[in-house]
């Protein structure tokens, strides 16, 4: 078969075909179009250029280097530095001051927010919720109900060591288990269930008495005469019907058979001293925060805001205590405490 | 050779049974695609363990891939070859053989993946004795069309059957070469990869990209280069080009894999050459195009009445597109934004909905009246209605993921003016949502255009004619 015999031109198009036929089909002998030529070339030439100024292809002894110098590490650290950078405008002063000068220092307020508010979501929200508000085992950290106390210290503490974490410093506690160990009968749990209850508004049953005498043999020495709760025990309030694991009637019993003990890890080894000292500060902040030596004092209004981006909607202002002409100690707290 | 003296007594059996595995497994993958396209948005209806996303994800890449994309390039080219070499297909036997078997494979391949038994290589999940089986039914496949090739009545082979060719080839290398593996035991699922660590990467997407490039790139050129020239009647654009092209495309592509290993522990000079060679290979990419669609110069009225030539039309616009798209993503700026997005699904979509489906479907409604003897499809409305609503489903896709994936990416790196992180996973999460919900709508109409196929190609077979239609279009001949 000769395909120059075959060859014809196409009538619509004017251009010779190349005289092969299969089923039908032919081809037209139209040449490359320019355009299309000319583009690949330039991507080849341009491909030829990246190759001297990349890292490129590998040799008996490793690769060509390119005249650049780039290496993805290098690019990734200039990136970081970049970032670095930003931070390091604030974070000298930042470490030198202590909380109550950051609170009273708007920039480094706003600092200590934006950075907490980065850290929070990315470490603590698994557990506490992006909002904070906690869940069953999970505490709320926007009320101003705390375990192991809500002073900006407290809360350092806290974060540094954990709770129940695999460290000696750790915030540790242990509520027996009533009931599974036998400590007490199930009528007898019944009974300070009610009591518990009644604590935080529930109508009194008739066994108030009994669950009272129960109470105070058992649980006041961690809960407190009055069920408030001790921070220095991790002892919940049990009298603000803010309940950590459920305040039905079944929960409650079922938290004093078993006894309930949650854990956090300690974020000391985790996080950076800077970044634990922000995260205090945003959690302090959050709603809860319990007064301390510190005490707001009017923040320069007039002073430039710096923009830290989002953070939970915080409102830019020092934390607002009850009752911020009066001072208290912890010392006078514990007072007050034991007075109760 | 001249016009033929008889016509070859061809094989359209084989080629029926894999058309209508290509609708089957089509509508299959689809569904499967709109289920885990729904738990995105409503992550209740991962009904665990066996409808979780996990295990459906590979369900349906696999059944739209291998099984719908498959059985199109198994009808396509045992049909196409035959006509262009003007010889029946070899071997009934083992064709049928490669039917059977390939169905085997994918059922195989599926029940293993709903079961949790899956080797974690995208695109090359099934486990060694599934791999195993497929390597037995693509030998058959390579041995039957080499020995039709091999039997041809003309001379020259037509390009249609260079990339088929390409494509059965190249595929049964990078099946062998991604698989190997050892198995635990005989009578086990579970094997272990000949390969580990950044190897193992490399030679996944080694596998990964060329898996695009000749099952769903070469392959369905193949069956462009038949059907477009076919439908269109016209010949093909230029035979220079198809020949730089092709042989331009198939050297290249091979090059281009690390492009989905930027910034890992991939070497540097490594992700340079993917990403060079994935920028040389756009021009070779738009070779097709070029020659399909310049193939209607002189006769582009014709696009204008005939739904089955503006499927392939877009079809062929889509694959420009995407190939544009690849190899700007591949650059490594670009892919430091979109790696890990919604931008690479919306991506793979216009492709795989736009190029690798139209085309497809353009091929099937010109085969289904062939195959079944019949003068013509039951409908030409409703391929015209398919082809808008798929169309205004694939827009709706992929306008949804291209932004939702730049959202994304940026809402990942997004720093503050004091250096500190913005957004934590779950608030890029929660700012996809409205994005998932339009792809399901996307995703939605295209599974329905697909339905109104199923439905128009069993009217065809059946032999029905839609008289109202038929009535119309005689009174137009008659005034």
């Amino acid at each position: 078969m000769s395909d120059d015999k075959n060859k014809e031109i196409d009538q619509l198009s004017g251009v010779e075909t190349t005289g092969h036929e299969w089923d039908g089909l032919k081809e037209l002998n139209n040449p490359l179009p320019r355009w299309w030529v000319w583009v690949f070339l330039v991507t080849i030439v341009w491909a030829g250029w990246y190759f001297v100024a990349y890292p490129a292809w590998p040799t008996l002894s490793g690769h060509t280097e390119g005249s650049k110098g780039y290496t993805q590490f290098n690019e990734l650290r200039e990136s970081q530095d970049e970032i670095r950078e930003r931070q390091q405008a604030y974070l000298e002063r930042f470490n030198k001051a202590s909380f109550k000068e950051i609170l009273n220092d708007r920039e480094l307020y706003a600092f200590a927010m934006a950075g907490g508010a980065s850290a929070f979501k990315d470490n603590c929200a698994t557990c506490h919720g992006t909002g904070a508000a906690g869940g069953k085992g999970y505490p709320n950290l926007i009320d101003d109900d705390w375990l192991w106390g809500g002073k900006l210290d407290d809360i350092h503490q806290t974060l540094q060591y954990g709770i129940r974490a695999d460290n000696y410093d750790t915030r540790l506690s242990q509520m027996p288990s009533f009931g599974k160990d036998k400590l007490l009968t199930r009528e007898e749990i019944e009974t300070v269930t009610d009591y518990v209850l009644s604590l935080s508004g529930a109508e009194q049953t008739e066994t108030f008495e009994a669950g009272h005498e129960i109470f105070q043999k058992n649980c006041a020495s961690c809960h407190g005469e009055d069920g408030k709760g001790k921070h220095e025990f991790g002892a919940p309030n049990l009298a603000d019907a803010i309940w950590l694991y459920g305040g039905k009637r079944a929960d409650v019993f079922e938290t004093i058979y078993v006894a309930r003990a949650g854990m956090m890890p300690a974020w000391g080894p985790r996080l950076d001293e800077p970044t634990i000292r922000q995260l205090t500060v945003y959690l302090h902040q959050l709603g809860g925060g319990e007064s301390d030596e510190v005490q707001a004092e009017l923040i320069d209004e007039e002073a430039p805001l710096p923009d830290a981006g989002q953070y939970n909607d915080a409102p830019l202002e020092a934390p607002e205590y009850e009752n911020p002409e009066k001072t208290v100690t912890p010392a006078e707290e514990e007072d007050a405490a034991s007075a109760e | 050779m001249s016009s033929a003296t008889e016509t070859p007594d061809y094989n359209y059996e084989i080629v029926r049974k894999f058309t209508l595995a290509t609708l089957f497994w089509g509508v299959i993958g689809l569904t499967a695609g709109l289920f885990i396209a729904l738990q995105m948005v409503f992550p209740d209806l991962n009904i665990e363990p066996y409808l979780s996303f996990g295990r459906l994800r590979p369900v349906h890449t696999s059944a739209v891939i291998f099984a719908f994309g498959g059985n199109a390039l198994f009808a396509t080219s045992y049909y196409v070859v035959q006509r262009t070499c003007g010889v029946r297909l070899y071997s009934d036997k083992i064709s049928n053989f490669t039917f059977w078997g390939y169905q085997a494979f994918i059922v195989m391949a599926a029940l293993g993946y709903v079961l949790g038994v899956n080797q974690s290589k995208e695109y090359a999940e099934p486990e060694w004795y599934a791999d195993l089986w497929l390597t037995g039914v693509w030998v058959a496949y390579l041995y039957v069309y080499m020995m039709t090739i091999i039997n041809r009545k003309v001379s020259h082979l037509y390009v249609a059957n260079w990339f088929y060719l390409a494509f059965i080839i190249t595929v049964a290398i990078l099946h062998l070469g991604n698989g190997l593996a050892l198995p635990v035991s005989l009578m086990g699922a579970k094997s272990y990869s000949a390969y580990a660590g950044v190897q193992s990467a490399m030679i996944q997407w080694w596998y990964g990209h060329n898996a695009v490039g000749f099952f769903l790139t070469a392959g369905f050129l193949g069956m462009m280069y038949y059907f477009v020239p076919k439908q269109a009647n016209r010949p093909i654009y230029s035979y220079r080009l198809s020949i730089v092209h092709f042989w331009s495309l198939i050297f290249i592509y091979m090059w281009a894999g690390p492009h989905h290993l930027h910034y890992t522990a991939l070497p540097d000079w490594a992700q340079t050459l993917g990403m060079t060679f994935s920028i040389m290979l756009w021009m070779p990419s738009w070779g097709g195009m070029i020659n399909g669609v310049m193939t209607l110069s002189g006769a582009w009225q014709k696009l204008r009445d005939d739904p089955v030539l503006q499927f392939m039309i877009i079809a062929l616009a889509f694959y420009g597109m995407s190939t544009f798209e690849g190899p700007l993503m591949s650059i490594r700026a670009v892919n430091a934004l979109s790696h890990y997005t919604e931008w690479t699904i919306g991506h793979v979509h216009s492709g795989a909905l736009g190029w690798v489906g139209f085309i497809t479907y353009g091929a099937m409604y010109h085969l289904v009246p062939k195959l079944w003897g019949r003068e013509r499809m039951y409908s030409t409305k409703l391929i015209s209605m398919h082809l808008w609503i798929a169309t205004l489903g694939i827009v709706l896709y992929i306008a949804a993921l291209w932004p939702a994936g730049i959202n994304q990416g940026l809402m990942w790196r997004e720093y503050n003016d004091m250096g500190f992180l913005v957004n934590s996973i779950i608030e890029v999460v929660v700012a996809m949502k409205p994005y998932y919900m339009i792809r399901v709508l996307g995703g939605l109409l295209y599974l329905s255009g697909a339905l109104i196929m199923a439905y128009n190609v069993w009217k065809t077979i059946r032999g029905d004619v839609n008289e109202k239609e038929f009535a119309a279009e005689q009174q137009g001949v008659a005034a």
